[in-house]
């Protein structure tokens, strides 16, 4: 048993552990609390972008088709359905990861009830982050079935639309929860909405190809990460796409993930661990 | 297990374990050692070398004005920030080494309540617990008897929002007792309460101190400090100015009696020189002079005798208030 003066000594049954891996309480905090609210936030997840789809697949989907027969050899509804999909894991994770977090540093005060626990600033990062890359394969994993039962997928590789929106869901997270931990105001996120969500949400290539753009914007736009989102979601729905730009996309998605996370653990220990 | 015994970890009624009787702590050793505990942020020095040990059983208490490190101390001791330099041993161990080990072991209430408002009362308990890894069903069950505690049995499944500030306060300290911790750190415990649900929390803080659970309290007012705790140091710019029990640091620093004289505005200064020689020792704050004193009736007969008549006066006890004055010259609250 432990050695005199060792007071860690487990004392019988029901002990508070450490855990092997503390960072999952930190994920389970977030499904439980998703549980008890998720009738809230279902809206603003799933159903808006079904209702963008539908006005958007079907009225303007009616024009074009009408015009120009469709885009890229599929209809407009095929086209911009998968789209959605890139668009609606920005959506959830820049709504989870700019106020809730910053309300978790400063007003609700929950990663400071974390930190008191044995759970540490890196484990409230990875269970927050994976958290929201949960909740967005989630989210992706329904509106693919339901893009399934509109006869909008074309190819097997569609199978995996729940895991591209995953990992776009993923490289948004990281990048943005880590510049909310940096916050002190909300100030800087209606800023954040209007000059680059909303931008990339227009110019991604979601709605119709990059290349209807003037030549000098096309790089612009191909190096945001939505576009590579958007793009990745589109080859696995219709099956178009080449191998290799294919692995660029999931690269791209990946390193700005991977970037986004460490950048987001060292953010969250200066600001909790100090 | 050569472990010396602690009596009253015996009457854990919220972990209704007998098992959890088992003495965890080696008398021989503090819970908490600190020597030299230093916390810089930036050129600013908010904790400047302080030494204490705080032992089993026992209510420690740090008693000081805003702004005098004892919210950094406490982030030290519950092993959230990393001292910026000396010793610090928690439960045996170094938290460098061992924060997470060590902070299974404790239970925060932080100056802000930090609940989950949008989630019931029990809730709140059920998702703390589960950060240190317990089974909900034991959860659920400690949660009963601390609701009880908390006298919160019946707003269990009210949402948190709904409750008063003293509620959410009591529900703060149950949710930090879910872990069955062996040390309770307390920060400024009270503060923005009012004095019904003040004092509705420290009957539940003694019943827990008589209980045997040790207690770490901040706290900026002298009579929180004199009821709650056994020993306390005094914390004044990030440094220990005093150090003992409430009565030893009043018998040793202050008179017995202090007589408080209120004069008209502007009439302090000269009444100060007239009656000086009657008190061991005299403050004169904004609003009233303190005559330090052995028997404050007497020198009150004595202060009348030399003809002055205060607007008001008023003989009572020394406090820790005056012991906070005599040595930094400075009120505690401001």
């Amino acid at each position: 048993m432990a050695v005199a003066g060792d007071q860690l000594t487990q004392r019988g049954a029901a002990q508070p552990r450490v855990g092997w891996a503390p960072w999952r309480r930190a994920l389970w905090f977030h499904y439980a609390f998703w549980q008890r609210t998720w009738k809230g936030s279902i809206v603003s997840s799933f159903l808006f972008p079904i209702l963008y789809l539908a006005s958007m697949g079907l009225g303007v989907g009616h024009l074009v088709n009408e015009h120009s027969g469709g885009v890229q050899g599929v209809s407009y509804l095929d086209y911009v359905a998968p789209a959605m999909l890139a668009l609606t894991a920005l959506q959830v994770s820049a709504n989870e990861t700019m106020w809730p977090v910053l309300a978790s540093f400063k007003w609700v005060r929950s990663y400071w009830t974390a930190v008191s626990t044995p759970v540490s600033a890196r484990d409230v990062v990875v269970g927050k982050i994976g958290w929201v890359t949960i909740h967005v394969l989630m989210v992706g994993s329904i509106y693919t079935a339901v893009l399934a039962v509109f006869g909008t997928l074309h190819s097997p590789w569609a199978i995996l639309l729940p895991l591209a929106g995953a990992l776009t869901g993923f490289a948004f997270a990281a990048p943005i929860a880590a510049f909310s931990a940096t916050q002190e105001s909300p100030q800087a996120f209606p800023v954040i909405y209007r000059f680059a969500v909303i931008p990339m949400f227009l110019f991604s290539g979601a709605f119709y190809p990059v290349s209807q753009l003037p030549g000098w914007l096309q790089p612009v736009v191909q190096v945001t990460p939505l576009y590579q989102g958007v793009a990745l979601c589109r080859t696995l729905a219709l099956g178009q796409g080449a191998l290799a730009m294919t692995c660029v996309h999931i690269a791209y998605l990946a390193v700005l993930a991977a970037v986004g996370t460490v950048v987001c653990i060292r953010n969250f220990r200066r600001r909790l661990e100090v | 297990m050569a472990h010396g015994s602690v009596g009253a970890e015996e009457s854990r009624w919220w972990s209704g374990d007998s098992v959890a009787a088992v003495p965890i702590s080696n008398n021989a050793e503090p819970l908490v050692v600190a020597r030299g505990l230093v916390k810089r942020f930036g050129a600013f020095t908010a904790v400047d070398g302080i030494d204490f040990d705080i032992h089993a059983g026992e209510s420690f208490g740090f008693l000081g004005p805003n702004g005098a490190g004892k919210t950094s101390t406490m982030k030290m001791v519950s092993c959230i920030s990393a001292p910026s330099a000396g010793e610090l041993r928690v439960l045996g161990r170094d938290p460098a080494v061992d924060g997470p080990r060590i902070r299974a072991r404790l239970g925060l209430v932080p100056q802000e309540d930090a609940l989950e408002l949008e989630l019931t009362v029990m809730d709140n308990l059920v998702m703390y617990g589960r950060y240190f890894d317990l089974p909900k069903s034991e959860i659920k069950r400690r949660a009963v008897a601390l609701l009880e505690f908390a006298q919160l049995s019946d707003r269990a499944n009210d949402k948190t929002d709904n409750l008063s500030g003293g509620m959410k306060r009591r529900l703060t300290i149950a949710r930090s007792l879910v872990s069955d911790p062996d040390l309770l750190i307390l920060d400024e415990p009270t503060t923005g309460l009012d004095p019904q649900a003040r004092h509705l929390l420290w009957e539940r803080l003694y019943r827990l101190k008589s209980d045997g659970v040790t207690l770490v309290i901040t706290t900026h007012y002298m009579d929180e400090a004199e009821q709650l705790c056994d020993r306390l140091v005094v914390m004044d710019r990030g440094k220990i100015v005093a150090h003992g029990a409430p009565r030893e640091l009043i018998a040793s620093h202050s008179t017995r009696e202090v007589l408080e004289l209120r004069f008209g505005v502007g009439g302090h200064g000269p009444r100060a020189a007239a009656i000086g020689d009657l008190a061991e020792r005299i403050e004169e704050l904004p609003d009233r002079l303190l005559l330090y004193v052995h028997d404050g009736d007497e020198a009150l007969a004595a202060v009348h005798s030399r003809g002055i008549t205060p607007e008001s006066a008023l003989v009572r006890r020394s406090t820790l208030e005056d012991v906070f004055l005599r040595l930094t010259g400075r009120t505690l609250v401001d």
